[in-house]
C-alpha cells in the first residue's frame, strides 16, 4: 500500500465521520454519497494500479463484489434515514427478510411457493411417493419460470439454427425470407401473445407463453446464425473443398464451427430476451412464475416482496448467462 | 519426363463494372514436368493467382484446358493448395488441421494422426500439436498449412504466395526449411510469388507474366545447382539471373502501375 492510497482511504473515512457527527446525512445525503463514491473509485483505482501482478485477479473479483455491496449499503442508508420513502423503496435488509419469508412460506390460496420448498422433498418422497414430491416442483415460481424459459428456448433455438444455416448457405431462401424476418424481428414479441392465445386450445395454459418465448428466440438465433454463416472467410470454404470435403463434411468441419461464435452471440441475446419476455407475460397473464409474484405484490402494495421478486429475476438472469458461458467454453475450446 | 500439368491456351475473363470484360488471363500455356518446381512471377493483377485457382479447381477457365495427370495411385489427390492467408482452421488443433485432408478422404484416425504427427515433426512443430492456431505465430501457421498439404500427399503442390504475409526474417527461415523438405519429397510444385529472389532460389524454371491481360512474357531456366540454400544467393549466377528477370519485369510493373493510376483517374 502506497502513501497515496493510505491518504485517500483516510480522507474517505474522515468524510463519512464528518457527515455522521455533524448530522449532515439527512439534508446533504447527495453530497455525502456523491463525494464518498468518487473517493471510493479513486481509492480502488489507486489500489488496482499499485497492486502486485499476482493480486490483480483478486482485486478484480473483490471490486466486482464490493461495488454492488456498496450500492446496497447506500440504498440501505438512504431508506433507513427516510430520505426516500421506505414504503416504496424498502431497505435491502427488509427485502432480504421478505425473500426469506417467500422462501419458507407456502401460499395456500395460490398453492405456490417461491422455490418449491426443497427441504420437504426427501420426507415427502418417502411418505407420499413421487406424485406428491413432484408437486413440490410444480408449486415453485422459480422452477415454473425457468421451465418456460428453457422449453421456449429449446423449441425456438433448434429450428432457428436450422433456418439460419439454410438462409446463410442458400441465396434463394435468404432473399425470400430476409424481408419477412427483418419485419418480424423488430416486432415486440409480447405483442404477439394475444395471437398465441387465440392459436392454442387453452389460452391460459402453458402453450401460448412457451410459444412466445420460442418465437422470440427463433428470430434472434436465425438472424445471427445466418450472419455467422455469411461471415465465414471464403478461404476456409475453398480450403475445405480443395482438401476433398464433400457437402456434408464441409458443413460439419467448416461451416458449423465457423459460424459457432456468432451463433453463440445469438444464443446469449435469445436467452436474455426469453427471460424478459416471460416475465412480461407473467405480469399480464399467469397464476405462477416469478413475474407473477412480482406483479402480484405490486398490486397489493407489499413492495419488499415485489423487490424480492425482482432480485430473483436478476439472479436467474445471472445464472442463465453463466451457464451459457460455461457451455460456450466447452463447445468452443479454440476461442 | 512426362508432363504432370498441361495448360493449353487458358483464358479467363470477368465481367467488369461498366458492362465490358476484363481479361485476367490470355492465351496462357504451361507444361510442368513431374517433379519440377515452377515459379510464376509477375506484377500484381497479372492473373498468376487466377491461374493457380483454375489449376486448383477453385475457379473455372473461360476457354482452354488445364489437366493434372493422375499418378499410379488413384486415391491420391491431384492437387492441394497452400494459401497465402494460411487458411488453416481456427477451430481445429494443429494436429487436426494437418490431418484434415486425410480425414476427408476417410483415412482411419490412428493412421491419419500418425501421418500428421510425422509431418508436424518435419516442420518442427512437435511441441505444438495440441495448440489451436490463435496460440501460434504467423510463421508457425504457415508451417501448419504446408504440413497439411504435404500430409495429404497430392500429385501437385500449388502454393499461392505462401510466404507473402510473413516478415523478411521468418520468410528466409521458411524458404530454407521448405527447400529442405522439397529436396526430400521432390514434389511437382507450382509456386506463385512476388519476389524474384524467392523464385530464383526455389525454382527450376521461372515464368514471368505480363499484366492486363496476363500472359507469358518470358521463361527462365534456373541452372543453380541443387541442393540450394540461402548461400546460393551469393553465387554470381543467382544475381545475374535475378537482374535479368528484373530488367524484363520492371517495364511491366511500371506499366501496371500506370494503368492502375489511369483507372483511378477515370473513375
Amino acid at each position: 500500500m502506497t502513501r497515496n492510497t493510505l491518504l485517500i482511504a483516510l480522507t474517505l473515512i474522515a468524510w463519512n465521520l464528518l457527515f455522521f457527527i455533524a448530522g449532515w446525512w439527512q439534508p446533504l445525503w447527495w453530497l455525502g454519497l456523491g463525494v464518498g463514491f468518487a473517493l471510493f473509485i479513486w481509492l480502488a483505482d489507486e489500489a488496482g494500479k499499485t497492486a502486485p501482478l499476482r493480486y490483480q485477479r483478486t482485486y478484480e473479483v473483490g471490486l466486482a463484489v464490493a461495488f454492488p455491496v456498496l450500492l446496497l449499503l447506500a440504498w440501505e442508508l438512504i431508506a433507513r434515514n427516510e430520505i426516500l420513502n421506505p414504503r416504496w423503496f424498502p431497505p435491502p435488509t427488509r427485502i432480504a427478510a421478505a425473500l426469506w419469508d417467500l422462501t419458507i412460506h407456502y401460499d395456500t390460496f395460490n398453492k405456490t411457493s417461491m422455490f418449491g420448498r426443497p427441504w420437504l422433498f426427501p420426507q415427502t418422497l418417502a411418505a407420499e411417493g413421487w406424485p406428491a414430491a413432484w408437486s413440490l416442483f410444480t408449486e415453485s415460481h422459480v422452477l415454473t419460470t425457468l421451465w418456460r424459459v428453457f422449453a421456449g428456448f429449446i423449441i425456438g433455438v433448434i429450428p432457428g439454427i436450422f433456418v439460419g444455416m439454410i438462409m446463410g448457405m442458400n441465396r434463394t431462401v435468404r432473399t425470400m425470407l430476409d424481408g419477412v424476418m427483418s419485419a418480424i424481428y423488430v416486432l415486440p414479441k409480447i405483442a404477439i401473445f394475444p395471437i398465441m392465445m387465440l392459436v392454442f386450445a387453452n389460452p391460459f395454459g402453458e402453450g401460448p407463453k412457451i410459444a412466445v418465448v420460442a418465437i422470440s428466440a427463433f428470430f434472434l438465433v436465425a438472424i445471427n446464425t445466418m450472419a455467422g454463416v455469411r461471415d465465414i472467410d471464403p478461404v476456409y470454404i475453398q480450403a475445405g473443398r480443395n482438401y476433398g470435403a464433400n457437402r456434408l463434411q464441409l458443413f460439419r468441419h467448416v461451416i458449423l464451427p465457423g459460424a459457432l461464435p456468432v451463433i453463440f452471440a445469438g444464443l446469449r441475446l435469445a436467452l436474455g430476451t426469453a427471460l424478459i419476455v416471460i416475465v412480461a407475460i407473467e405480469f399480464v397473464r399467469a397464476r405462477k412464475g416469478v413475474g407473477f409474484v412480482t406483479f402480484y405484490y405490486w398490486e397489493v402494495l407489499v413492495t419488499e416482496k415485489m423487490y424480492a421478486g425482482l432480485f430473483v429475476v436478476m439472479a436467474l438472469g445471472v445464472l442463465l448467462t453463466f451457464s451459457l458461458q460455461w457451455l460456450e467454453r466447452r463447445i468452443m475450446p479454440w476461442r | 519426363m512426362d508432363a504432370k500439368i498441361t495448360a493449353r491456351q487458358v483464358y479467363k475473363r470477368y465481367p467488369s463494372v461498366d458492362g465490358g470484360e476484363i481479361t485476367a488471363l490470355e492465351d496462357f500455356s504451361l507444361d510442368v514436368a513431374d517433379g519440377e518446381f515452377v515459379c510464376i512471377v509477375g506484377p500484381s493483377g497479372c492473373g498468376k493467382s487466377t491461374f493457380l485457382r483454375i489449376l486448383a479447381g477453385l475457379d473455372t477457365a473461360s476457354a482452354g484446358s488445364v489437366t493434372i495427370t493422375p499418378g499410379a495411385d488413384p486415391r491420391k489427390p491431384l492437387n492441394n493448395v497452400v494459401f497465402q492467408e494460411y487458411a488453416i482452421f481456427p477451430w481445429k488443433t494443429v494436429l487436426d488441421n494437418v490431418a484434415f485432408g486425410l480425414e476427408m478422404r476417410g483415412v482411419g484416425k490412428a493412421e491419419r494422426e500418425a501421418t500428421a504427427r510425422e509431418w508436424i515433426e518435419r516442420v518442427g512443430l512437435t511441441k505444438f500439436a495440441g495448440y489451436y492456431p490463435h496460440q501460434i505465430s504467423g510463421g508457425m501457421k504457415q508451417r501448419v498449412s504446408i504440413a497439411r498439404a504435404l500430409a495429404n500427399d497430392p500429385e501437385v503442390l500449388l502454393m499461392d504466395e505462401p510466404l507473402g504475409a510473413l516478415d523478411a526474417q521468418t520468410r528466409k527461415v521458411l524458404q530454407q526449411e521448405f527447400m529442405r523438405i522439397w529436396e526430400e519429397t521432390r514434389k511437382t510444385v507450382v509456386y506463385i510469388t512476388h519476389s524474384i529472389d524467392e523464385a530464383v532460389l526455389l525454382g527450376d524454371r521461372v515464368i514471368l507474366m505480363t499484366a492486363h491481360p496476363g500472359r507469358t512474357k518470358a521463361v527462365f531456366a534456373v541452372d543453380i545447382p541443387r541442393p540450394r540454400s540461402v548461400e546460393s544467393t551469393a553465387l554470381p549466377a543467382f544475381s545475374d539471373l535475378t537482374y535479368r528477370i528484373w530488367q524484363e519485369l520492371e517495364g511491366e510493373v511500371v506499366r501496371a502501375m500506370g494503368e492502375e493510376g489511369q483507372i483511378k483517374i477515370e473513375e
